[in-house]
């Protein structure tokens, strides 16, 4: 039986309030707050995120194929999918694809990799959806899109969940889209988007594959209907039958906001953690057509630590006004730093791709000193090419010293430096990020996270900085 | 470990150093003229005289041919230096062992920086082209970072490291050749802007324009240019090996180049107590906490005694250990290949007793100019004195 082995979410840490968005721009507000991905985020970045969450606990040569869904992906012409893996520490052997284009290529990459388990061609499949979707200034897609990604790890064994069936329509109707001209997506009217796109065909798939299981109503505990409109969910409740308040799944548009392809992924894992043995999960996703899932949570959700709602994570900042989101997002035209921008090296960063992208350190095997990057002789004891590689990115560490830099551009200074001491010794002079400033200290205890450092040379550099451990 | 000396094989016979400060109206070329002409004519040569030349540049010129165009030094070997705010020391240095060696009598020895023409506020970052490792460092940012020692176990604060720029400004008002001669009051350091915490506008040395130059010749020859030359003592460069934010259980309370420079330089004349036995020191205030670790660094004071002493007035004009009479880099400005030998400019001149009375110290006969660049990591001491 193919199903999840495991779940994980990524939310960024800011939130932006939507009365702001509506005083900014004179409009009403749709109340709430959205989840805004920070400056050194994007899609691939909040990816990485999730599947470390996703799999840990399993060991990383298991994952034989990574599938990567997202609208928002850095590159037009450039895999994101092998740099989620290498970001992960995937193995080199591992297959990997990128899914696009619509708010259900998270729940596409879902049906790919039960199909690849199915057919034995991998045991272990992580899907990933992340997007961080930027609606135009006071339309209603910039105060309902938030920044979010999830990951699921598809298998035939040790599972959380088996998924029993789905069922597909597709739909090319033109709701909400974006050509590749445009900077922000644009929508027909919403009157026509809702009754002939969410309604008409979430309907028409949960009959579908209510039909074709021969499933009613009351074999469900829970629904997940993951239509970017909470009127709509309800509306469809409704007319099914299904007891909004035991088993509608909370959609998480008035603490995160919509996040496009990683939703319906997002609202699954949710489900799924909440869970209780053999109940029954419905599972929906809209987009271009709609797609359903019948799942059926196992015993061993019991052991396992299945993670936390989605929009519970430790610790938000409140952004302070629409300008700081502006700053974030780079809608706003702000002055350079008075320093020359050097060029960068698309070799340099192939070259070492295994100290900067998959944070490996080198241990000395004569002295045991543990260092970074890579070096070929010891620091300690200077003995040659006698080192193995070090996995850091899931070590925690502590801030020796830092400072508040408000010389280096940063959207929302100061920009906070720090020398940073990891667990077993290595140190690493890196930035800071997710933090207010006035909360940094020394000897705070600090996480490892994967981020965008800057696009110089036209291509976007991941490594690693670190963030507070709340 | 070295074991050797140049102690007193090497004098200077004569310095010129331009003044230091946005020099919108000089090119970089203009400056080189200004001191290598003044140099020369304190030391009564001419340019044929010139038997081998250093050049000391960080960002504003490369190759010899930096200097020899603008001199027309013609057919003599000239060798550029970079090492990053120890380039002038260590063109020095570098021209000390050649004239040592009995290779040359007479050399010219010249560092120059034209910072203003770039357009930026702050340091071109060119060698900092990598494009991860060290990413978001900044010159204030990377020596800074004592602060968290310094302020967490020895009660330094903002007004301790004030005090330090009150100092420096309060010396460059009295020096016609200074970036700055201007005082400033504690209270405007302390609510200065901040670049980097905790270091405001104030603690930072500005961008500047500068060349200065000096003529070595070998300690035979010294006197028949002038009576009061000066001579060489001790020279020391110590460059440590990886970068202070990546090192090994580095401690943030010493830059450990410093540190070893000195006791190399120390060893090289057998100097015990440097506060008894220097009558002067120049070093690298780049930053004012900069100062303030350059002072333990240098066995100046202890680390648990170091606010003290700055409270106390120790290292003001009229202190004990007078540091920075020049107004340090602080005041009188940072052309980067420019200061080390702009320092020894200070020394020269200082022991000859030509500096104005204002800020002229009674009785200097042996006086240290210390740099320190990089992350920083590379350090360079130097000592000279009368014969």
């Amino acid at each position: 039986m193919v199903g999840i082995r495991a779940t994980g979410t990524y939310n960024p840490i800011y939130r932006l309030e939507r009365k702001e968005i509506a005083r900014a721009m004179g409009t009403y507000s749709m109340g709430g707050v959205k989840a805004v991905s920070n400056y050194d985020e994007d899609s691939v970045t909040m990816a990485v995120e999730a599947v470390r969450s996703a799999v840990d606990g399993i060991n990383p040569s298991e994952i034989e194929a990574l599938l990567f869904a997202s609208i928002t992906s850095p590159y037009k012409d450039k895999q994101s999918a092998s740099t989620v893996a290498l970001g992960v520490d995937l193995k080199e052997g591992v297959f990997t694809s990128d899914l696009s284009n619509s708010i259900r290529s998270g729940a596409a990459a879902l049906t790919l990799a039960m199909d690849r388990v199915k057919s034995g061609s991998s045991k272990n499949v992580v899907i990933t959806a992340s997007d961080c979707r930027i609606g135009i200034g006071g339309s209603e897609f910039e105060q309902f899109y938030g920044d979010g990604a999830a990951a699921l790890v598809i298998s035939n064994e040790d599972l959380v969940a088996t998924i029993e069936g789905s069922y597909e329509i597709n739909d090319t109707i033109l709701d909400v889209w974006q050509t590749s001209l445009e900077s922000f997506p644009t929508s027909w009217e919403d009157r026509f988007i809702k009754t002939k796109g969410y309604q008409k065909t979430t309907i028409a798939v949960i009959r579908g594959l209510m039909e074709k299981y021969q499933l009613t109503v009351d074999d469900f505990q829970k629904v997940v209907i993951a239509v970017p409109d909470y009127k709509i969910q309800i509306g469809i409740c409704k007319s099914f039958g299904f007891d909004i308040k035991t088993k509608l799944q909370e959609s998480f548009f008035s603490s995160i906001g919509f996040t496009g392809s990683a939703h319906p992924l997002l609202m699954l894992a949710a489900a799924i953690a909440e869970a209780e043995p053999n109940d029954k999960i419905l599972f929906v996703a809209y987009g271009d057509g709609a797609q359903a899932f019948v799942l059926s949570v196992t015993g061993l959700i019991k052991d396992r630590d299945v993670g936390h709602p989605p929009d519970s994570i430790e610790s938000v900042i409140t952004l302070e006004n629409y300008e700081q989101y502006l700053k974030i997002k780079g809608l706003i035209a702000t002055e350079a730093a008075r320093r020359p921008l050097l060029p960068s090296s698309a070799s340099y960063m192939w070259r070492e791709r295994n100290y900067y992208t998959r944070f490996h350190g080198c241990k000395c095997l004569n002295c045991g000193t543990e260092q970074y990057p890579r070096q070929r002789v010891c620091y300690e004891c200077k003995a040659k090419d006698n080192f193995e590689e070090i996995k850091l990115a899931s070590r925690k560490g502590k801030i020796i010293t830092y400072t508040k830099d408000y010389l280096f551009p940063c959207p929302i200074p100061p920009h906070i430096q720090t020398v940073v001491e990891l667990e077993g010794g290595c140190r690493v002079y890196m930035m800071m990020t997710d933090v207010k400033p006035d909360e940094v200290k020394s000897h705070m205890p600090v996480k490892m996270t994967f981020r965008m450092l800057h696009d110089r040379s036209n291509f976007y550099h991941y490594s690693w900085k670190c963030s507070p451990i709340y | 470990m070295a074991t050797g000396n140049i102690k007193d094989k090497v004098s200077i016979v004569g310095m010129g150093c331009t003044k230091f400060g946005e020099n919108w109206d000089m090119s970089a070329d203009d400056m080189i003229v200004e001191a290598a002409y003044e140099a020369m004519e304190d030391a009564g040569i001419d340019p044929k005289d010139i038997e081998a030349a250093w050049v000391s540049v960080t960002t504003s010129g490369v190759s010899g041919a930096a200097l020899a165009n603008p001199l027309k030094l013609d057919g003599i070997p000239i060798t550029r230096v970079e090492n990053y705010c120890a380039s002038g020391q260590d063109a020095i240095r570098n021209a000390a062992f050649a004239i040592a060696c009995g290779m040359y009598d007479i050399v010219l020895v010249l560092g120059f920086e034209k910072l203003k023409d770039s357009g930026l506020r702050g340091l071109p970052l060119t060698s900092f082209a990598e494009p991860v490792v060290g990413l978001g460092m900044t010159a204030p940012g990377s020596f800074s970072l004592p602060w968290v020692y310094f302020f967490e176990e020895h009660g330094v604060t903002k007004e301790t490291l004030a005090k330090i720029a009150v100092k420096n400004h309060y010396n460059g008002s009295l020096n016609d050749k200074a970036h700055f001669q201007k005082t400033i009051s504690l209270e405007q350091a302390i609510k200065a802007p901040i670049i980097a915490w905790p270091l405001g506008l104030f603690d930072c040395c500005p961008t500047t324009d500068g060349a200065s130059a000096a003529i070595l010749v070998s300690r035979e020859i010294a006197k028949t240019f002038r009576d009061d030359y000066i001579n060489l003592k001790a020279t020391s460069l110590i460059i440590d090996s990886m970068p202070p934010g990546y090192r090994p259980k580095h401690e943030f309370s010493s830059w450990p180049a410093t540190d070893r420079a000195a006791k190399e330089a120390y060893r090289q004349i057998g100097i015990s107590d440097p506060v008894k036995e220097l009558d002067l020191i120049e070093l690298h205030d780049c930053f004012s906490i900069t100062e303030l670790v350059t002072y333990c660094d240098l066995g100046l004071c202890s680390r648990e005694a170091v606010k003290d002493c700055i409270d106390s007035g120790f290292f003001e004009l009229s202190g004990d250990m007078p540091v920075n009479v020049s107004g340090g880099l602080k005041s009188f400005g940072h052309p980067v290949g420019a200061t080390g030998i702009r320092m020894v400019y200070e020394l020269y001149k200082q022991i000859q007793g030509k500096v104005d009375k204002k800020r002229q110290v009674k009785d200097v006969s042996l006086g240290l100019a210390h740099n320190l660049g990089g992350y920083p990591q590379v350090a360079s001491v130097l000592i000279v004195g009368s014969p």
